[in-house]
């Protein structure tokens, strides 16, 4: 059996926990899936729709916002109980808070970053992304893991649901309030956002291959000739050379668009989320091993300071 | 207050990874290597706390003899001494294994913070250091972008997604994953450099029967998904093509 871990806020279900119910219909194994709150029962009876031989309520009032102790304390009693082969969860940031404690408290592996699976002589085989995800590796645990599975690697339209709902228990687990740690507060927003990245049309993306702020023109220029929007990975943010509100990515914003134009972008996974549903995806890097490639409609390996400059001059002459 | 940084020394991120003969690993024996990046903003974070609460950053590696060389580099930006677990397994050792080869090692320090970054640009675990927390039984936070101490406790602010974040107050002592872009980098000075010869690394030996719990059976170059039409050509040539297609074939420009 294996126990999927779904995420939701506020009543609201993280769509991504469906992803991961649909990774895990996909093992063949039967599925169950537990959902953790204060008031968990609509989200319930919500994931109830998926073919799934049960889903499980965690209440708990300790569980009203989320906390790292808070969850471990709940997760590790549920899994415990139910002692399933393996754990599926998504790789969102509330997972890479607790599954690391979580792991350790249930003596299970934790494999992150999972973009697939499949089973070899008994065994689960986990394919996750390495080297920023130049590289894929075939994992193997010792015995039952915690696995998280990369946002949008598992189609959501590869789910399965049920002929009719699945059962659904409810599993009070008892959390002392006091033994929570982490003393959250609510969560927020920055300053409103300047530049709605989700709403354009086309977007010229810069990345570390840039390297140095006033190239930014160039990129800036194209833009303007294409009626583009300027984004960035998160280097070029961090790197304060475009302000936060630009950035596309896991941390950023998850755009759209009819064109993404990537300019010295390598692709990191974390970039690569946010922008992968673009129709028109093209890629300008020196190096062609670069993982943006893998999600390029169209490639060009070369210096983007002769292709973008000889890009503009296209443009004008036609 | 005691600070300690977690650092881990990854192949420079301009190195292509090629798979060996085994399929298991890289062949990293021509790699050059670097301090990964969020665990230098960490190293950052820790020395400016150190700069308004005063007290001492040790900055601590597990791994083979090369690591002495990023416990240097962190040692001539300005922290103050160095612990290196070392072990050529744990170069290739998963989260729980350099978890605990550092736990091992930190115990008896009783640190007040423990920084390290969200994840390592190589396994890309993203998890060592909540292990390394529960390890040593004290409380953590992830993919933090504000630190503030407090009499007894630190608030940080997390990122959370899609452009939110939360305030969270937790105990000292406490694990926080540090994420890229949480301040300005320094550089080490000529100055911080010469003194960082003479500041002290202390080796220490990992516990023994240190075991990964997650092996690696085969390490490859991801399949393509998606058709790419490479364009080539001079780079006049390839710009020309593409404007076109961009026009004329996926008419996404006018």
């Amino acid at each position: 059996m294996i126990l999927v871990i779904a995420e939701q806020q506020g009543g609201t279900l993280n769509r991504t926990s469906l992803e991961t119910i649909a990774a895990a219909q996909q093992t063949g194994s039967d599925v169950k899936v537990a959902v953790p709150g204060a008031d968990v029962s609509a989200v319930a009876a919500a994931l109830a729709a998926a073919q799934v031989a049960e889903v499980l309520s965690v209440q708990a009032a300790a569980l009203d916002a989320y906390t790292l102790d808070g969850y471990v304390a709940a997760l590790a009693e549920v899994v415990q109980r139910e002692r399933p082969d393996h754990v599926f969860l998504s790789h969102t940031y509330r997972t890479r808070d607790f599954a690391p404690a979580l792991a350790v408290r249930l003596g299970m592996a934790l494999v992150t970053d999972c973009v697939a699976t499949r089973w070899l002589d008994g065994q689960l085989i986990v394919v996750r992304a390495m080297f920023q995800g130049r590289l894929y590796a075939d994992v193997t645990t010792s015995g039952p893991a915690l696995v998280s599975f990369q946002i949008g690697a598992v189609r959501l339209d590869s789910l399965v649901n049920g002929s009719a709902p699945a059962p659904v228990r409810t599993v009070a687990v008892a959390i002392d309030a006091g033994s929570i740690r982490q003393k959250p507060e609510a969560p927020f927003r920055e300053a409103k956002q300047a530049v709605d990245l989700t709403q354009a049309e086309r977007i010229v993306a810069v990345g570390r291959g840039i390297k140095e702020l006033d190239k930014i023109d160039m990129a800036r220029q194209l833009a303007a000739v294409i009626g583009a929007e300027l984004g960035a990975s998160r280097p070029i943010c961090d790197a304060g050379w475009l302000p936060m509100d630009r950035q596309v990515g896991s941390s950023g914003q998850t755009v759209a668009p009819k064109l993404y134009l990537a300019l010295g972008i390598s692709g990191a996974i974390q970039h690569l989320v946010g922008m992968k549903g673009a129709r028109t995806i093209v890629a300008i890097n020196k190096d062609s091993e670069a993982p943006i490639f893998e999600v390029a409609d169209y490639g060009i390996v070369g210096d983007l300071f002769e292709i973008v400059p000889a890009m503009l001059k296209a443009l004008q002459e036609a | 207050m005691k600070i300690a940084v977690c650092i881990k020394q990854v192949p420079a991120r301009d190195w292509q990874p090629r798979v060996n003969d085994d399929r298991t690993w890289v062949r990293d024996q021509d790699a050059s290597f670097e301090v990964n990046e969020p665990d230098a903003y960490a190293l950052e974070e820790g020395l400016r706390l150190k700069e308004k609460h005063g007290g001492e950053v040790v900055v601590c590696s597990a791994g083979p003899a090369r690591v002495a060389q990023a416990l240097r580099e962190a040692l001539a930006r300005g922290a103050d001494r160095a612990i290196h677990v070392e072990d050529d397994g744990l170069a290739r050792g998963d989260a729980f294994a350099v978890a605990e080869a550092l736990a091992s090692a930190m115990r008896v320090e009783q640190f007040d913070l423990v920084l390290t970054g969200l994840q390592s640009d190589d396994q890309g675990f993203a998890q060592t250091g909540g292990v390394l927390a529960e390890m040593l039984g004290i409380a953590s936070a992830t993919i933090i972008m504000e630190v503030d101490v407090q009499p007894g406790a630190v608030r940080v602010k997390r990122e959370l997604e899609g452009g939110w974040f939360q305030f969270v107050t937790l105990p000292l002592p406490a694990v926080l994953t540090i994420q890229s872009g949480i301040n300005q980098l320094r550089y080490a000075t000529l100055k911080g450099i010469m003194a960082a010869k003479r500041k002290e690394i202390r080796k220490a030996v990992p516990p023994a029967g240190l075991a990964s719990r997650q092996r690696i059976v085969s390490l490859y170059v991801p399949e393509k998904t998606k058709r790419t039409e490479m364009i080539g050509g001079s780079p006049v040539e390839a710009a020309k093509e593409l404007v076109r297609r961009l026009r004329d074939e996926a008419r996404v420009i006018s």
